[in-house]
């Protein structure tokens, strides 16, 4: 049985005549443990369908189960605990809070979590150190690079130990070396039972997947299932 | 970390937002405090004063007779030919249970004499007392030393009376030490001459006609002081001076219905600046609630934030703007008491009625903010960069 289900998902911005179909009928699963790429042009509906994946962006038609859970048949404080149970992000832009260090933001999707204060603090430091941060758990997100960033916002993802994750282009601001370095952070995740939503503009990022899947104008082109065991992303020359 | 984590971590960094918000409502908080307490410093050393300004209290011997006038006030009934108040007897309202509020006790014999063939109200009085119960006498000449009278104005004329005079009552010659200026009141057709001078001229030693009690009231209503002489004096009629009593509270009801209504717009005007300031700041912090939404906080949460934060600065703003309060309050009292110095007193009541302003101003303005904050769709929050 399939873990994640796309069943002839719609998705439609503004009404009549000036509707702009976002997605149109898209449908397709994911089992657990998968690594999935979603490559697509400008406008061809990459971020919608994540954002639906991310339980934040109700379709116009279709459903989406994640483990046998209708999503949008939940009510919206219930997504919101979905959200904080199954799902992990990491944004293109970071999405750090500015005035929380490195170590609190890690801790952010534990804030509403029963759990003692030093329980929180010791997870948070495991998810730095699988990042390879942990020296720099006191710093602000302006007082550390780019590329760390990004590895801190991969760290908040995991803190929770979801079994999803979505990464948005996750390389987008990065240069070749510290992409490199998120993708293979990515990589590790996945060989440790995270089931993994990338959608990347980079081809290189893509063939880390183990599974593409192309979009075009709201549509799925093919789903291209790569080699068994996904090409490790090689450094730059 | 906590939601309190959050909110506290927010406001150091939004300083300048955070101190705007703890100074309006601190404004508004020392404001209602620092009107609300002067007019109570105010009112009670007015009501102090007020209470010292003549008799409110009188005792008067029991009788069924109807009612007559004395000085524009319902008496009760009084005959001066009736059983009148031993004298000695009103050593006891002096250990009445209040008698530290007793300003002053002016015991009146009263009895009509003739004089050149005209019957005229000649009342004995404690001089000692005439600048508590009596305070507005003014008088031509000077006050009367024993055996010396003061005539009322309209009596004077009459009588054809000048200081320096002597009237002949019962044989007795009493010089005409002073002349009372007008008041607009009875006193202006009675003479007046000392207790004892009086009591031997009408043979009523050892008797008065009425007692003046002057009580100061601010610690116990005027009833308690009533019942208690009353308890002393059995034989007596003693009556509150309605009147007096109600004129004075209906003053101080007038400032303190004022001094509440300046009060009220003024927290008015602080909890819309509050309301405005967080609805802007909520704009700014579309990203961060996104964030916060994506992460799995509930709506609850994102709103608790929000109140948190503002929990936390009009709490402060409430110590602060009563502290600042008071001292608005002693500095107006200092430069408007005219040379009587008044005192504002630490009330704790007001204290804990400021701090629960400033928090139930400052939580009713951020409710529509943090209900906006709640409802920001995470998906478009993240996208508005």
């Amino acid at each position: 049985m399939s873990y994640i289900v796309a069943d002839q998902l719609i998705k439609t911005y503004g009404k009549a005549d000036a509707a702009v179909i976002a997605l149109g009928d898209v449908s397709f699963s994911i089992q657990t443990g998968e690594f999935v790429a979603i490559m697509g042009e400008s406008g061809a509906g990459k971020s919608t369908l994540l954002s639906i994946m991310g339980a934040m962006n109700a379709p116009t038609g279709g459903r989406f189960l994640v483990d046998d859970i209708d999503v949008y048949g939940l009510k919206s404080e219930q997504r919101a605990d979905f959200r904080r149970e199954f799902l992990g992000f990491v944004f293109q832009s970071f999405h750090l809070v500015p005035y929380l260090s490195v170590l609190e933001n890690v801790m952010l999707p534990l804030v509403t979590v029963k759990m003692s204060r030093t329980k929180k603090r010791s997870k948070a430091m495991e998810a730095l150190s699988w990042v390879g941060l942990e020296a720099k758990a006191g710093r602000l997100p302006n007082q550390i690079s780019g590329g760390e960033n990004e590895r801190v916002a991969v760290a908040r993802a995991i803190v929770n130990d979801p079994p999803i994750l979505l990464a948005d282009e996750p390389t987008g601001n990065l240069d070749t070396r510290n992409s490199s370095a998120v993708m293979k952070l990515l990589q590790r995740l996945n060989r440790a039972g995270t089931t993994i939503v990338l959608v990347t503009h980079s081809p290189a990022c893509a063939g880390c997947a183990q599974r593409l899947i192309q979009m075009s104008d709201g549509h799925l082109c093919n789903a291209v299932q790569q080699a068994e065991g996904a090409q490790a992303l090689q450094p730059s020359a | 970390m906590k939601l309190s984590d959050i909110a506290l971590k927010n406001l150091l960094r939004r300083k300048g937002k955070a101190v705007f918000i703890l100074v309006g409502l601190m404004v508004a908080v020392a404001t209602a405090v620092a009107v609300i307490s002067y007019i109570e410093a105010m009112t009670a050393d007015i009501n102090h004063k007020l209470e010292k300004y003549g008799a409110n209290i009188l005792v008067v011997p029991r009788t069924d007779h109807l009612a007559l006038n004395y000085g524009g006030m319902a008496l009760g009934g009084v005959s001066f030919e009736m059983q009148e108040i031993p004298q000695e007897a009103l050593t006891r309202i002096r250990h009445i249970k209040n008698a530290r509020n007793i300003a002053a006790v002016g015991p009146v014999v009263l009895g009509g004499v003739t004089i050149d063939g005209q019957r005229v109200l000649l009342a004995g009085i404690d001089f000692a007392t005439r600048q508590i119960l009596k305070p507005w006498w003014h008088v031509l000449g000077r006050f009367p030393e024993t055996g010396q009278i003061v005539a009322g104005s309209e009596a004077a004329r009459v009588l054809g009376l000048s200081p320096g005079k002597a009237v002949h009552v019962k044989g007795a010659a009493l010089a005409v030490a002073g002349i009372l200026a007008p008041t607009g009141s009875q006193d202006d057709q009675l003479l007046f001459s000392h207790l004892g001078d009086a009591q031997q001229l009408l043979d009523k030693k050892g008797t008065v006609s009425m007692v003046e009690v002057a009580a100061l009231c601010e610690a116990c209503p005027i009833d308690d002081m009533v019942a208690q002489i009353g308890n002393v004096l059995p034989a007596a009629r003693v009556m509150g001076i309605q009147q007096v009593v109600k004129g004075r509270l209906e003053t101080l009801t007038h400032f303190r219905k004022f001094s509440y209504g300046v009060a009220a717009v003024v927290v008015l005007i602080s909890g819309l600046v509050v309301l405005v300031t967080l609805m802007g700041s909520v704009r700014e912090r579309t990203e961060e609630i996104g964030i916060f939404r994506a992460v799995g906080f509930r709506k609850q949460h994102v709103m608790c934030v929000v109140f948190l934060e503002t929990l936390i600065v009009a709490s402060l703003a409430g110590i602060l703007g009563y502290a600042v309060g008071l001292l608005g309050a002693q500095a107006g009292l200092w430069l408007l008491a005219d040379g009587h110095p008044v005192a504002v007193q630490v009330n704790p009541l007001l204290a804990t009625e400021a701090l629960a302003m400033a928090v139930g101003v400052g939580m009713a303005a951020s409710a529509y903010p943090a209900l906006m904050a709640a409802r920001l769709d995470p998906n478009q929050a993240l996208r508005a960069l």
